[in-house]
């Protein structure tokens, strides 16, 4: 009886109904594979089950992380000279997408009581890679706070190396590792966030070079991808060989720190390196 | 020969029979004596470096080395460095500005190893640490990219006040191979992608990224025309007051 008023509906019924959902009312966690409500995520875009921090725009991060901030360089992007048609193409697309003209958003923004240099990369333009654009104004953003006498906070969102400026991509890892030295020789503070994804070129320099690495759980983070090192060499990877925790594990990261966290924990950190130091005069 | 194509030097970058780092090492250099290890937990083979005397005056050589059969690529590791292999090189850089000895650099790689072992003992970290340090040096460094100068596992060793090219060299941010898997999905459209990345000695030279092009030596070949040439390098850079060499290389990298 109980069986006929509780009908099991059928498989093409149950397909039906799932189709009628929204795409955008379910998501689903690409690290713990579980399902909510998108509304459960709330503000700060976290999976409310591992905690894992889903990718977001610099813009939106700008606004959850920081008390203010605002933005220097602004205008800056791709140089002209690079005039291949789908290149083009692609950074138009990003910059409507994410609402920046290159993939790093710059800028003073305040921690508390406390002004800070800010960088986030952004991983919906061109998977966040390192322009030519991108490390001029990171380099620009590290002079600025040397000037200004500033930490530097800096989130980490990258695929590497941005194939289609060659070379010059390549270049930017010592240009932008030229001016974290300046700075940290002025003796200011430099505090990374890696976020998902960090990976090649960012990893191998000014992700790996601040006084303190802190990571976003769950977040890939590694210099060689996957499948180049099962293409190359072919080693198989286990599965969460390049996570933060795995990381963290062998030594590169300081802490893992939750997105809700992240803006006291910055403070913290900030304040812990701006107090005046009686010990060292 | 600047009417192969980017394929073609390609090609003869990566020539078997080119000459190898150890040979360079071995014309140029007297009384080369060997260090091994980077006093954390390893001596990676991929990386060759020592003290020599370079016309009579001490130098300190890192390079990297291919293997030249089987046995010495496994143990090289085709030429590719773990991170073990930078943090060698970087000692030794460090080593070299203590005793006020200039630093040639020789680069024959297709990139750092990509293994899991290289990524979980910190191979982005390991680059990062030779680029930022190595920008700092107190003293001459110089570079020759030899045959390949892959990605940042070539950049790790190429961050100094100049950096050179043999004629069948190539040098960019990523392999062909590696670039036309990413471009096009396409690992067999090398030679479009040769073409694309501008990695020839020629093309590098007109785009300012490296100062000069070396001719070719082959094994054998008598190399003091080089070792003149760099003793001549390492004399004008030394001239130079310490802060405003390292100001200058600096500034180099500034104006990418």
């Amino acid at each position: 009886m109980l069986r006929s008023r509780f009908n099991m509906p059928s498989h093409e019924e149950l397909v039906k109904r799932m189709d009628a959902i929204p795409d955008h009312v379910l998501r689903e966690c690409p690290i713990c594979h579980s399902t909510f409500f998108s509304l459960r995520a709330g503000s700060s875009k976290t999976c409310p089950n591992c905690g894992y921090g889903f990718r977001i725009t610099a813009k939106r991060r700008a606004k959850i992380t920081f008390d203010s901030f605002k933005e220097i360089d602004a205008q800056m992007t791709v140089p002209k000279q690079y005039t291949d048609e789908k290149y083009v193409a692609k950074v138009k697309k990003a910059k409507k997408v994410t609402g920046i003209n290159e993939s790093v958003l710059t800028g003073i923004g305040t921690l508390g009581q406390q002004q800070v240099g800010v960088g986030i990369m952004d991983p919906f333009f061109v998977m966040g890679s390192l322009g030519s654009a991108t490390g001029e104004k990171i380099t620009r953003l590290f002079e600025e706070a040397t000037r200004k006498k500033l930490p530097v906070v800096m989130f980490t969102a990258s695929g590497g190396a941005r194939m289609q400026e060659g070379i010059h991509s390549l270049m930017q890892m010592a240009k932008v590792s030229g001016a974290v030295e300046e700075h940290s020789r002025a003796g200011l503070f430099y505090v990374v966030v890696l976020c998902d994804p960090t990976t090649g070129g960012v990893t191998a320099s000014f992700a790996m070079q601040g006084d303190v690495i802190l990571a976003e759980p769950h977040a890939l983070v590694g210099f060689a991808g996957r499948r180049v090192i099962e293409q190359t060499i072919m080693q198989k990877p286990p599965k969460d060989f390049q996570s933060a925790e795995t990381v963290m594990k062998h030594g590169f990261i300081d802490a893992i720190v939750p997105r809700k966290e992240m803006n006291q924990t910055l403070t913290r950190l900030i304040s812990l390196h701006t107090k005046e130091n009686v010990y060292g005069k | 020969m600047a009417n192969k194509t980017a394929y073609e030097r390609v090609k003869a970058a990566r020539r078997p029979d080119k000459i190898t780092t150890a040979q360079l090492i071995h014309g140029l250099t007297s009384e080369f004596f060997e260090q091994h290890g980077d006093r954390l937990e390893a001596d990676d083979q991929a990386i060759i470096g020592g003290i020599g005397l370079l016309n009579d005056k001490p130098i300190t050589v890192v390079g990297i080395q291919k293997g030249t059969d089987t046995d010495e690529n496994i143990a090289r590791h085709f030429g590719s460095p773990t991170p073990e292999g930078y943090r060698k090189a970087l000692r030794l850089m460090k080593q070299a500005e203590k005793f006020h000895r200039p630093i040639l650099a020789l680069v024959n790689t297709p990139g750092a190893w990509p293994d899991v072992e290289s990524e979980y003992h910190g191979q982005g970290s390991a680059v990062a640490q030779n680029i930022i340090q190595g920008m700092q040096l107190r003293v001459p460094y110089v570079t020759i990219i030899v045959g390949e100068g892959g990605s940042g596992g070539a950049l790790a060793l190429s961050c100094g006040d100049r950096v050179f090219m043999f004629e069948d060299s190539i040098y960019s941010v990523l392999s062909p191979e590696g670039y036309a898997s990413i471009m096009w999905k396409d690992s067999s459209k090398v030679q479009e992608a040769a073409e694309e990345l501008k990695l020839t000695p020629e093309a590098l030279l007109k785009d300012g990224i490296i100062d000069k092009i070396i001719h070719e030596y082959k094994p054998g070949d008598d190399l003091s025309s080089l070792r003149d040439f760099l003793d001549q390098e390492f004399s004008t850079l030394a001239k130079l007051p310490i802060d405003e060499l390292v100001e200058r290389r600096n500034q180099r990298y500034r104006n990418f």
